[in-house]
């Protein structure tokens, strides 16, 4: 199994008052993206961006972690990587063992195929061969804040992929004309160090579309911290598209990323989790016609939409601000910690002791063998909290969950080539997910 | 039918499916007597309304629905509002309707800007309600594509409580398959006018080309959408063209100052 974690590296002030202003902020505008940037200090921003580098290097120094993620977001607070590719590149340099896994470039906003083509080479061929890239849309303020038409966002997307993919593999010079792109001499002079291109993750968030494209590829899907059930019915669909391709789909095609945080103390631990819903959930603050940009979503997610706004991530909650405009911060606040039991309950935030955290991760890898698993730290949340938290998944959690995954028969994407597991002579398609197993623990 | 969700007042729409190459373009005909053209707004065909009753009693409405905003299948050729126009031009000459009259909304006031300033000879008389098209020398174009269908369907009328066309149409709470028909509209609008946004700057020197088209230039005085700037550049553009403006309306007069509406568009279209 493939470990690694995440965090956004949002924007919080030191100082608590200031940073109230801008949670107040963020409740006048029922959404992170949009908050005016007036409220970005640089200097805070400089020491956060290395803060966010240092802690990556640290967990690398604790041994256990196989990979780093990193992802990229624009014109918000919960995110201040917006050119990951410039994290990545550092890392890169900085580390020495660890896979850098991005989750993912947004090609329909980056808008240049090619130009990703080579920074990734670049990173590949700095860090020797460590890069794992992964594509997304771009969530729907994406689009808006890089002026990148919505309702071309699958094309770019497909098209933008198809690009990369030939200038790493395809011998240049030649010419690419597709419906959006044209490049008439593609002659990348950096090609990827990994031959013939670096292993490639998808991550995403419940699109069937995104889950139904990947298993074509024969690309291991990785969930963003959706709910379980869901998560496996997503992982019926791959697992059925790709018998269609011919093969059976298995743990080295599936990862999931699950919010987390530990600590040494129960009540420690619960109490930072909370911070998480607040400040790292940022689905609590968001507006449908950012979220939503005209022809982002297919007709059929539409339709559904039109009739409830489903939140991937908490289940009987919409996808957008449940909050008035006014509202006190305190309050909103309370109201986002009151469902924090539930949180825990579903396993949409772990929070705990090793002890704790240990047998509901179990209870994960369960219902969904992933292959790949990440740890989702996020809120505003105390360095010395965060630091202690890498340390004790290092050296108290983690080593069983290795152990756990074996008993389990997980393979990762490396241990088993995804989609090089030939589709069984009857045609029956193997069992890739357990959602039984979810209620009944 | 219509994107909104009231009720229907005097005649209704026969539908009609035309051959455009090899599409099925989906037309509402209305009333008897010399055709007139009609091309609606971006977020789809509402009504039937009661200025196209009035008019419907001396001529035939010819609504068509424009590709890809519903009803009709979308073109994946159709990229821009100019190839919209030219898909338009072929529709005019290959239903021998020109010389036509045409009258055409916001969105669909631009694609008839667009199919005069391309061909002349399609139009004898031309009128343009609210029109996008033309980049506002002063203030902006209401972005739609940051807001919801429905905040922008309010943001269009000065008072909807006060335009009773519109609480008809709009006034309940949004349906679910109102929603769909108006996401379905705003992905099309964002294919055809993303970038720039609902303009085209080659418009204005395109439009001082024109003859023979007399223009009459219809806009709501506190338009919100359309700021009104970008009229007054449409009539510097067109020779001969004439600008009304209403008082007291926002974006859509012909439901906001109906009777002042029909009377000048009957008016100019004699």
């Amino acid at each position: 199994m493939q470990i690694m974690w995440f965090t956004e590296r949002a924007y919080h002030e030191a100082d608590d008052e200031k940073n109230l202003a801008l949670e107040y902020e963020v409740i006048r505008k029922r959404s992170f993206y949009g908050t005016p940037n007036t409220y970005f200090d640089p200097k805070r921003g400089a020491e956060l961006l290395n803060m966010y580098l240092d802690e990556k290097v640290y967990s690398e120094e604790l041994g256990a972690f196989d990979a780093l993620m990193l992802n990229e977001h624009h014109g918000t607070p919960f995110c201040l990587g917006a050119v990951m590719d410039v994290e990545a590149a550092i890392l890169a340099r900085i580390t020495k063992k660890v896979r850098i896994v991005l989750l993912g470039n947004p090609i329909p906003t980056v808008a240049n195929p090619l130009r990703l083509a080579e920074e990734l080479a670049m990173i590949d061929l700095i860090s020797g061969g460590r890069l794992v890239p992964g594509w997304v849309r771009g969530a729907g303020s994406e689009q808006l804040a890089n002026n990148a038409n919505p309702a071309y966002n699958r094309e770019y997307f497909e098209e933008g992929h198809d690009l990369i993919v030939k200038a790493w593999t395809e011998p240049g010079p030649f010419r690419f004309e597709g419906k959006h792109f044209h490049f008439r001499h593609v002659n990348p002079w950096v090609k990827p160090l990994q031959q013939p291109h670096p292993p490639i993750w998808i991550p995403g968030l419940i699109s069937p579309d995104t889950v139904r494209w990947c298993a074509r590829k024969r690309y291991p899907y990785v969930a963003l911290a959706t709910y379980p059930e869901p998560t496996a019915e997503l992982w019926r669909i791959y697992a059925q598209e790709a018998a269609r391709e011919g093969y059976q789909a298995g743990s080295e095609n599936f990862g999931y990323m699950q919010p987390l945080f530990v600590a040494d103390d129960q009540k420690r631990a619960e109490e930072l989790g909370k911070r998480y819903l607040f400040g790292g959930h940022f689905a609590h603050f968001a507006r449908p016609e950012w979220m939503f940009p005209p022809g982002y979503n297919s007709k059929e997610a539409t339709a559904r939409m039109a009739r409830q706004f489903a939140n991937p991530n908490l289940p009987g909650h919409t996808m957008v601000a449940e909050w008035q405009e006014n509202e006190d911060v305190g309050e909103v606040r309370k109201k986002i910690y009151d469902r924090f039991d539930i949180a825990q309950q579903d396993l949409q935030m772990i929070a705990g002791t090793p002890d704790y955290v240990i047998p509901r991760l179990k209870r994960v890898m369960d219902v969904l063998r992933p292959g790949i698993l990440s740890f989702w730290i996020d809120g505003p949340l105390p360095r010395a909290d965060r630091l202690k938290c890498l340390k004790l998944l290092a050296t108290d959690v983690i080593p069983t969950l290795r152990a756990y995954a074996r008993e389990l028969g997980i393979c990762d994407p490396f241990e088993r080539k995804p989609g090089s597991v030939p589709l069984a002579a009857s045609g029956r398609v193997e069992q890739v997910a357990w959602p039984e197993l979810f209620a009944s623990a | 039918m219509s994107a909104g969700n009231g009720r229907r007042r005097g005649p209704s729409w026969t539908q009609r499916t035309r051959r455009v190459g090899d599409l099925d373009l989906i037309v509402l005909e209305m009333g008897r007597g010399k055709p007139l053209l009609v091309l609606h707004e971006e977020l789809g065909c509402p009504g039937p309304l009661a200025w196209q009753a009035s008019l419907a009693k001396s001529r035939k409405l010819v609504i068509p629905l424009h590709p890809g905003f519903g009803r009709t299948p979308r073109l994946e050729w159709i990229s821009s509002t100019r190839d919209l126009a030219c898909f338009y031009a072929r529709f005019v000459r290959e239903q021998s309707l020109a010389p036509i009259d045409v009258v055409g909304f916001s969105l669909g006031g631009w694609i008839a800007a667009e199919m005069a300033a391309n061909d002349p000879a399609l139009f004898s008389r031309m009128v343009l309600v609210g029109a996008a098209g033309i980049r506002p020398p002063e203030g902006e174009i209401l972005d739609q594509f940051q807001l919801t269908g429905q905040t922008y369907l309010r943001a269009s009328v000065l008072d909807p409580a006060s335009t009773p066309e519109f609480t008809d149409l709009y006034g309940a709470e949004q349906t679910p398959e109102q929603f769909e028909a108006w996401e379905e509209c705003r992905a099309q609008t964002a294919r055809v006018a993303w970038q720039p946004y609902m303009y085209d700057p080659s418009l204005p020197h395109l439009l001082e080309g024109v003859r023979g088209v007399r223009t009459l230039i219809l806009w709501g005085e506190q338009d919100r959408v359309v700021p009104r700037s970008a009229a007054e550049v449409y009539r510097r553009a067109i020779r001969g063209a004439k600008l009304v403006v209403f008082p007291g309306s926002g974006h859509r007069p012909e439901i906001e100052k109906r009777e002042d509406f029909t009377r000048e568009l009957e008016r100019f279209l004699g």
